[in-house]
């Protein structure tokens, strides 16, 4: 992804993009959970992404760079403006211990299926993160250069994000076995 | 260090952004504590199964080839390269087509100045007082004359038969080259037919074919390494005749 610094722009919009395609569709339908409205939002990142491509700084990170876009103008949209919760959090680099249980034999019978219902129903802020250090295997540098939030809230954040997604897997499992 | 505080260590541990010497006393730990290990293979199948789970929604090929669309006909560096392999063989093509064409305006412009000169050369001899040297209608007579006058021979035609006559003949010059220029008569119209060696330069470019320039009826061909001009205000039909007995017998 890196190009030398005295050539910017070396390497082609084209080149740096289009390889992404595929994993910024799938982010955006995470975030907008609506098919069109990810496409749209797909749409919209790669044209403002082609007219600011000019600004992007060769040797900095195309990634993250281009994936701030997108998310930037998911928030803007209505859908984003709905879904973006403000979470307290600031300062608090605090990482959570979990409590001592066992969760293995839940985790192990979590499958897809019920992973992908407790992302969904997970707060944006923790989805998105989530999927960009899980699926999009982003360094914590990464995220933080993404979502634009300090190293500590993006350790902060993830674990918090983590252990609502267990606390939520757990919370269906102990449902489906009293029947609920 | 108690387990709760390994136990915070261990997210930083999976996702790759714990310092190596921690990562060591990590493991290290983990190797000898049960529920730590617990604890961290239970992480690990989360992570997994959330990257699993996270890869769930395909862009559709509308989308794709959309996108592909727009990012490609986008002006710049990549589509300066593209224009650039269009350009070039453009380019070329116009260059040669310059060439070319200033060739053949070279050719054309040598064929006119030979042309001009040899029907001048044709109307001044007719209009001369002594037009020919050898004055005779054979060709026995006057191919032999040419002998040592001209650096090379040539054959002329039997006439019987035709309405051709042969007037005579006499040395010419063109571009300082010596040749034989001999003078025909059909129907009351004078003929003039102009033999040289076939060289370098000017003379070479010159293409074969009738043509009708400057109101004499022309026509020009090479055999055996000598080019042969015939000029005259006859008809074209008579200058073709009188070219084709000529290409007989040379």
């Amino acid at each position: 992804m890196r190009v030398p610094e005295h050539q910017p722009n070396a390497a082609s919009f084209e080149d740096l993009a289009l390889p992404l395609f595929d994993q910024l569709y799938n982010f955006a339908q995470w975030l907008t959970q609506d098919r069109t409205e990810a496409e749209d939002l797909v749409q919209e990142t790669f044209t403002k992404a082609l007219r600011g491509f000019s600004s992007f700084r060769a040797g900095t990170n195309f990634r993250a760079w281009i994936y701030r876009i997108l998310r930037n103008s998911f928030l803007s949209s209505r859908t984003g403006l709905k879904t973006m919760v403000a979470l307290d959090e600031e300062g608090s680099i605090e990482l959570e211990a979990d409590s001592p249980t066992p969760e293995i034999r839940l985790i192990e019978q979590a499958n897809r299926e019920m992973v992908q219902q407790a992302l969904e129903r997970l707060p944006v802020p923790f989805r998105e993160i989530l999927l960009l250090c899980e699926v999009e295997e982003m360094s914590y540098q990464e995220i933080s250069e993404t979502l634009s939030i300090p190293m500590g809230t993006v350790m902060s954040r993830l674990s918090r994000a983590r252990k609502a997604l267990r606390g939520d897997l757990l919370a269906r499992r102990e449902g489906a076995r009293h029947g609920m | 260090m108690a387990c709760e505080e390994w136990r915070k260590q261990v997210d930083l541990y999976l996702d790759g952004e714990l310092a190596s010497s921690e990562a060591g006393a990590l493991s290290a730990h983990v190797r000898e504590c049960s529920a730590c290990a617990g604890e961290m293979l239970e992480r690990v199948q989360l992570k997994r199964s959330v990257q699993m789970a996270g890869k769930r929604y395909s862009p559709s090929s509308e989308l794709r080839s959309k996108i592909t669309k727009q990012v490609s006909a986008r002006p710049g560096a990549r589509n300066v390269r593209k224009w650039r392999l269009v350009l070039v063989p453009v380019l070329a093509m116009l260059i040669a087509a310059l060439l070319l064409s200033a060739y053949f305006e070279r050719e054309r412009a040598a064929q006119r100045r030979v042309y001009s000169e040899l029907a001048d050369l044709h109307v001044a001899t007719l209009a001369s007082s002594t037009p020919v040297d050898v004055l005779s209608t054979d060709r026995h007579t006057v191919k032999p004359w040419f002998q040592g006058k001209i650096p090379f021979t040539f054959n002329l035609p039997e006439l019987a038969g035709s309405n051709f006559t042969l007037l005579g003949g006499r040395v010419f010059y063109l571009e300082q080259t010596p040749g034989a220029h001999l003078i025909y008569q059909v129907r009351k119209h004078e003929i003039s037919v102009f033999i040289l060696p076939e060289r370098a330069g000017e003379m070479q470019q010159l293409s074969s074919g009738a043509v009708d320039a400057l109101s004499f009826q022309m026509d020009s061909w090479t055999k055996n390494g000598l080019r042969y001009f015939v000029v005259g205000d006859a008809s074209a039909d008579d200058i073709r005749a009188l070219s084709k007995l000529l290409q007989d017998a040379g």
